[in-house]
């Protein structure tokens, strides 16, 4: 019944122990909400016409392929469910699969009350999938935490932990508002530019930069092979 | 439809068994002293015609004064039921004797009690928060908790 500590290699006190510490470590970095991701307001007015083409079509295939990963956390699980089933039928919208692996997602829709207890797996989880990758906090709850907000427990608003693109309101909101938060994602990923900020970012850095930053991704390749999985 | 025991009928078969162990009994609950709880249990789960087998729930009520922890037994094979009541007056560690040697089904039951309550149960074999986090200060469902 019980999992012997033998068979996982560590003592389970010292599991609960690291699990409270990280929560209590998430609490503390994350009081103040991340503000929400607004680069695509002025990359309307910085887009150059040589590259727009370019980006026009790259936009035209991310916002027809969005892959969503499933994070369904209370009862707004249901409208997201309902969503993706026939009757409302999410795949009208170039979604055809909630995926259960992040790896092959780009979109997070979180659905529900988020709790502390949760808030570190909801972050891994966003860590773990490819950029770029857009987040639409759906439901009262995990706009700003609900009726909960105040509570010892919960999360107000999952903007304390990862940045929200889109925001659909109601308790739960019925899939038409998804559906409609879900084209309002659509306009926004059709108003960035992957090239034109790349190509931007790349221009701006200097000969050493361009040394640290190769630097910095193959430390970062070696923490997360030699990690495993 | 399952149909509730009535209370003050066991009362008497078990008062014959224990003589000290009701406190109080009401229409559908009986009160025991928590020193005997274990023995009062194990009664009305082996004695045939009660064979309570199966425990539905475990709740914590705070009355400030003391806390009441609330068993529900239903018999499967007779197909009633009994609410059984413990209190517990010391309010800066209270401990219980935990049930999960009888039923299996009080292990995360009880953990609940302790996490949200403070309510240690002794004997429990895994008596450690399950809702909230290792490290959490309190005990939010007190009605003192702020």
């Amino acid at each position: 019944m019980e999992i012997e500590a033998e068979k996982i290699g560590y003592p389970l006190e010292e599991v609960d122990q690291a699990e409270g510490k990280a929560i209590e470590e998430l609490k503390a970095r994350s009081q103040q909400p991340i503000p929400d991701p607004d680069r695509w307001l002025e990359e309307e007015v910085r887009r150059n016409i040589f590259i727009t083409s370019i980006d026009a079509f790259l936009d035209w295939g991310r916002r027809y392929s969005v892959w969503p990963v499933n994070f369904g956390l209370a009862c707004c699980a249901f409208e997201m469910i309902a969503t993706a089933a026939s009757r409302f039928d999410i795949s009208r919208f170039g979604m055809e699969i909630f995926r259960p692996s992040p790896r092959q997602a780009d979109l997070m829709i979180v659905a529900g009350t988020l709790t502390w207890k949760m808030a570190p797996t909801l972050r891994r989880i966003y860590d773990q999938m490819a950029e770029p990758k857009w987040v639409v906090a759906m439901g009262a709850c995990a706009i700003s935490g609900g009726t909960f907000s105040s509570s010892y427990s919960v999360v107000p608003g999952v903007n304390h932990i990862v940045p929200v693109d889109v925001y659909v309101p109601g308790c739960p909101p019925r899939p038409e508002a998804l559906l409609h938060g879900l084209i309002m994602l659509h306009k926004k990923i059709g108003k960035q530019s992957p090239l034109g900020e790349a190509i931007r970012e790349l221009k701006s850095l200097t000969r050493e930069e361009t040394k640290k930053r190769i630097e910095e991704y193959r430390g970062r390749m070696r923490q997360v092979l030699g990690r495993g999985i | 439809m399952t149909t509730p025991l009535k209370a003050p009928e066991v009362t008497q078969e078990i008062a014959r068994h224990f003589p000290e162990a009701i406190v109080e009994v009401e229409e559908k609950a009986i009160l025991v002293q928590s020193s005997t709880l274990l023995q009062v249990a194990q009664f009305l789960k082996t004695t045939p015609g009660l064979d309570f087998d199966y425990l539905t729930y475990v709740a914590a009520v705070d009355y400030l004064d003391y806390f009441e922890v609330v068993y529900h037994l239903i018999s499967i094979e007779h197909n009633h039921s009994l609410v059984l009541k413990v209190r517990c007056y010391d309010r800066e560690n209270p401990v219980l004797p935990s049930v999960v040697s009888l039923w299996r089904g009080a292990d995360f039951q009880e953990r609940e009690v302790y996490d949200l309550m403070g309510i240690s149960f002794s004997g429990h074999p895994n008596l450690k928060r399950i809702f909230l986090w290792e490290g959490f200060l309190g005990h939010p469902l007190r009605r003192d908790y702020l």
